[in-house]
C-alpha cells in the first residue's frame, strides 16, 4: 500500500522534474545559457493558467494553449531583446535571466499577493490499486510527462529540426559553416524550452497550489538534476531528474519531519555523485578550450 | 632607509594626487570619514551595511573574479559566520567581538568544505553545485529548531557598539582593513605578496599554471579559505548590527547580490564590488522609502544591470578608469586624461594621425 503510494508520487515528482529539467538541460546545452528564469516561466504560465481558467473563464485546454503560447513569446522576446546582447558573458547571463526571474515575481506579488491558489484538474475522480486511491490528475501527469518526453527524445534524434539543434550544440561555427541559421535555431530552442517549462505547470500544477515564490525551490533540485546527468544531456537530465525525485519522495515518505530534509537529500546526492564523477552520469569529460 | 621607502612604496613619493584612481579613493575615504557629522541616523545605516556588504562582495570577486571559481552560494559562508556568532554570543555569552571572530574562523571551515567538491570541479558544474550548500544548511536549520531558532532565527545578540555612529565607524574602519588586505593578497603588481599573480595565472590556465610549478591546490584552498573568512566576518557582523541570525542569512538572493555588485563594480578587482555596493546598495533602500518603490526596485535593479552590461561590458570602475586614467606609450605611467605630456618622461600621451609615438 505504501509502495504503491510511493511508487505514483515517485513518477509523478520525476516526471515534472524530468520536464522542467530537461527544459533547461536544452537549452543550456544549445545556446550555453543558464536559464535561471526557467521555473519562474513555470510558474508564469500556472498563473497565466488561473487567469484565464477562474478569472476569464475559458476553458482549460484553451486557457492552458493561450498560457503556453505567451511565455514562449516572453521568452523569445526577452532572448532577443536582452540575453542575445550579454551572450559573450556567462556570469552576465545568468544573471539577467535571474533578474527576469526576479521580474516574473515581483510582477506576480503585485498583481496576486501571496496567497495561494489552485488550477482546477484536468481530469477529476480517482481509481483504487490495492486499496489506494490515486487520482486520475496523477496518472494523468505521469501518462503526459512520459509521452512528451518521448516526443523531444524522437524530435531532437530523428527530425531535421533535432539533427540542426544537436549540431548548433556540438560545435556552432562550424554549424554556421555548414549553413545552418544559428540566430534561428537559438530562437527555436528558447522556444521548446520555454514550452517545456510551460507544459510542465499545465500538466502538474493541478496537483499542488500556486503562489509566487513557488519557483525557487524547483529551480534549485532542476539544476541539482541536470548537472547529475551531466550538463547539456537530455538522457541524464531525464535520470537526474529521476534519481532526485526518488531520494526526495523516499525522504518525505519514511523519514519524520522529512519536508524539511527534501532539499537536503537531493543536494547530498548531487555532492555525493560529483564527488565520483565529476562530469555527471551521462556528460562527457572534455578539456577546457584553452585559446 | 628613506631610499628604501622611496622605491618600493608608492605611497611614501606623496603624488596620490596625480593618479587619477587614488585620488578619487582618497576623496571617497574622506567623505566617507567624515559624512557622520552631517548624516542623519537613517542614512548612516545604510551607509553601515553599504560598508559591510562591500566585505561580503569583495570576498566574492576573490574566488569569482580572481581564481575564477564561481561560487554561487556564497550567502553559505555569511550563514555559518551569523549562526556561529549568535550562538556563541547568545548560549555562551561571550563579547560580540569573540563571537565575530569565532563565526568568521568557523565559516573558514565551511569554505574548507565546499573546497573538497571545487577541487574536482570546474565552471558550470562548480557554480551549480555551490548552489547546494546554502539550500543544505537551510534544511539542517529547520531540522534543529531548539538550537537555531527556526523560521525565526536566534534574536537578543549584544551590539557591536551602542550607537549608530560607533556601529558606523566599526564598519568602517573593518571595511578598510579587510579590503585593503583582500586587494593587497590579490594585487598582481605588488612586490611582496605573489599570491595575485599566481591566482591569476591559475585562473587563466590552470594547466599551464601547474605546469610552472604552482601548487594549484594549495592555492585554491588559499582562496577558498580567505574568502570565507571575511564572508563569514560580514556575515557575523551582520547578525550583531540586526541583532537577529535567521534564514534570511541564507537565501538565494544574497547568494546572487555579492555577483550582481561585483559585475555591475567590475569583475576580478576587489574595489569594483564596493563601489557597486555603495552605488546599488543605497540606491535600493532609498527606493524602498517611497510606495512604488517598492514594487519596481528589483526592476530598476534589473535594469541597470542590464544597461551597465551593454554599454560597459567589463563594468563600471573599469570603464571609468579607462576614461580617466592615460598610461604612458614609453615609461607605462599612469597620467591624468588632462594632460598632453607624460608627468615622467614627456613622451606624447596622444598619438597623433598618421605618427607614431617617439620612441
Amino acid at each position: 500500500m505504501v509502495l504503491t503510494l510511493f511508487l505514483v508520487n515517485w513518477l509523478a515528482t520525476a516526471g515534472y522534474y524530468a520536464l522542467l529539467a530537461t527544459g533547461f538541460s536544452l537549452l543550456f546545452g544549445v545556446a550555453r545559457v543558464a536559464n535561471f528564469a526557467h521555473t519562474a516561466l513555470y510558474m508564469l504560465t500556472g498563473f497565466l493558467v488561473y487567469t484565464f481558467s477562474s478569472i476569464l473563464g475559458y476553458g482549460l485546454i484553451l486557457s492552458a494553449t493561450l498560457a503556453i503560447c505567451s511565455v514562449v513569446i516572453v521568452a523569445v522576446g526577452y532572448y532577443m531583446l536582452v540575453i542575445n546582447r550579454v551572450k559573450e558573458q556567462p556570469l552576465a547571463v545568468m544573471m539577467v535571466t535571474f533578474a527576469l526571474a526576479l521580474l516574473i515575481q515581483e510582477t506576480l506579488l503585485t498583481i496576486f499577493m501571496a496567497s495561494l491558489r489552485g488550477i482546477e484538474p484536468f481530469v477529476v475522480g480517482y481509481l483504487e490499486i490495492g486499496g489506494v486511491r490515486v487520482s486520475y490528475q496523477h496518472v494523468f501527469t505521469i501518462a503526459a510527462s512520459a509521452v512528451i518526453l518521448f516526443g523531444l527524445i524522437v524530435l531532437l534524434a530523428k527530425t531535421k529540426l533535432g539533427k540542426a539543434i544537436r549540431a548548433v550544440s556540438q560545435d556552432t561555427e562550424i554549424a554556421n559553416v555548414m549553413g545552418i541559421n544559428v540566430g534561428r535555431i537559438l530562437l527555436i530552442t528558447t522556444g521548446i524550452s520555454a514550452a517545456l517549462a510551460g507544459i510542465a505547470a499545465a500538466i502538474i500544477l493541478p496537483l499542488f497550489s500556486i503562489e509566487p515564490y513557488m519557483w525557487l525551490s524547483p529551480l534549485i533540485v532542476i539544476i541539482a538534476a541536470v548537472v547529475l546527468g551531466g550538463l547539456g544531456s537530455i538522457k541524464g537530465s531525464i535520470f537526474g531528474a529521476l534519481i532526485l525525485a526518488f531520494a526526495e519522495v523516499l525522504v518525505i515518505t519514511f523519514v519524520p519531519q522529512g519536508g524539511f530534509l527534501r532539499g537536503v537529500a537531493s543536494m547530498l546526492a548531487l555532492v555525493a555523485v560529483l564527488i565520483f564523477r565529476p562530469e555527471g552520469l551521462f556528460g562527457v569529460a572534455f578539456e577546457e578550450e584553452r585559446l | 632607509m628613506h631610499k628604501f621607502l622611496l622605491n618600493n612604496f608608492y605611497f611614501f613619493k606623496l603624488n596620490i594626487l596625480e593618479i587619477p584612481w587614488r585620488m578619487v579613493l582618497f576623496v571617497c575615504i574622506i567623505f566617507l570619514a567624515l559624512i557622520p557629522l552631517v548624516a542623519s541616523d537613517y542614512v548612516m545605516r545604510i551607509l553601515t551595511f553599504a560598508c559591510l556588504f562591500a566585505i561580503f562582495a569583495a570576498s566574492w570577486d576573490i574566488l569569482g573574479g580572481y581564481m575564477g571559481q564561481l561560487n554561487m552560494g556564497h550567502a553559505a559562508f555569511f550563514g555559518v559566520g551569523a549562526y556561529v556568532s549568535a550562538l556563541c554570543n547568545v548560549n555562551l555569552g561571550l563579547s560580540p567581538y569573540i563571537s565575530v571572530l569565532i563565526g568568521a574562523l568557523f565559516s573558514v571551515f565551511t569554505g574548507l568544505i565546499v573546497c573538497l567538491p571545487a577541487l574536482r570541479l570546474r565552471g558550470f558544474y562548480l557554480a551549480l553545485v555551490t548552489l547546494a550548500f546554502p539550500v543544505v544548511l537551510n534544511g539542517v536549520v529547520m531540522l534543529f529548531p531548539d538550537l537555531t531558532g527556526g523560521e525565526m532565527g536566534i534574536s537578543g545578540l549584544s551590539r557591536l557598539v551602542a550607537t549608530p555612529i560607533g556601529n558606523y565607524y566599526v564598519m568602517f574602519i573593518t571595511m578598510l582593513i579587510s579590503v585593503f588586505t583582500m586587494w593587497k593578497f590579490t594585487d598582481t603588481q605588488s612586490r611582496f605578496i605573489r599570491t595575485g599573480v599566481i591566482m591569476r595565472a591559475i585562473r587563466e590556465d590552470e594547466i599551464a599554471a601547474r605546469t610552472s610549478g604552482i601548487n594549484t591546490i594549495l592555492y585554491k584552498v588559499f582562496a577558498f579559505a580567505m574568502s570565507a573568512f571575511f564572508a563569514g566576518l560580514s556575515g557575523a557582523m551582520y547578525a550583531h548590527l540586526i541583532r537577529v541570525a535567521g534564514p534570511s542569512t541564507l537565501t538565494l538572493t544574497l547568494s546572487f547580490n555579492p555577483i550582481l555588485w561585483s559585475i555591475f563594480g567590475s569583475i576580478s578587482t576587489i574595489y569594483g564590488p564596493v563601489v557597486g555596493v555603495f552605488i546599488l546598495h543605497p540606491m535600493v533602500e532609498l527606493l524602498r522609502l517611497n510606495v512604488i518603490g517598492e514594487e519596481i526596485r528589483i526592476i530598476l535593479q534589473a535594469l541597470v544591470l542590464i544597461l551597465v552590461l551593454l554599454f560597459m561590458p567589463m563594468g563600471l570602475t573599469t570603464w571609468i578608469r579607462d576614461h580617466i586614467e592615460v598610461t604612458c606609450l614609453r615609461c607605462k605611467v599612469i597620467n591624468i586624461f588632462t594632460r598632453k605630456k607624460c608627468r615622467i618622461c614627456g613622451a606624447s600621451l596622444h598619438l597623433e594621425k598618421g605618427k607614431r609615438p617617439a620612441h
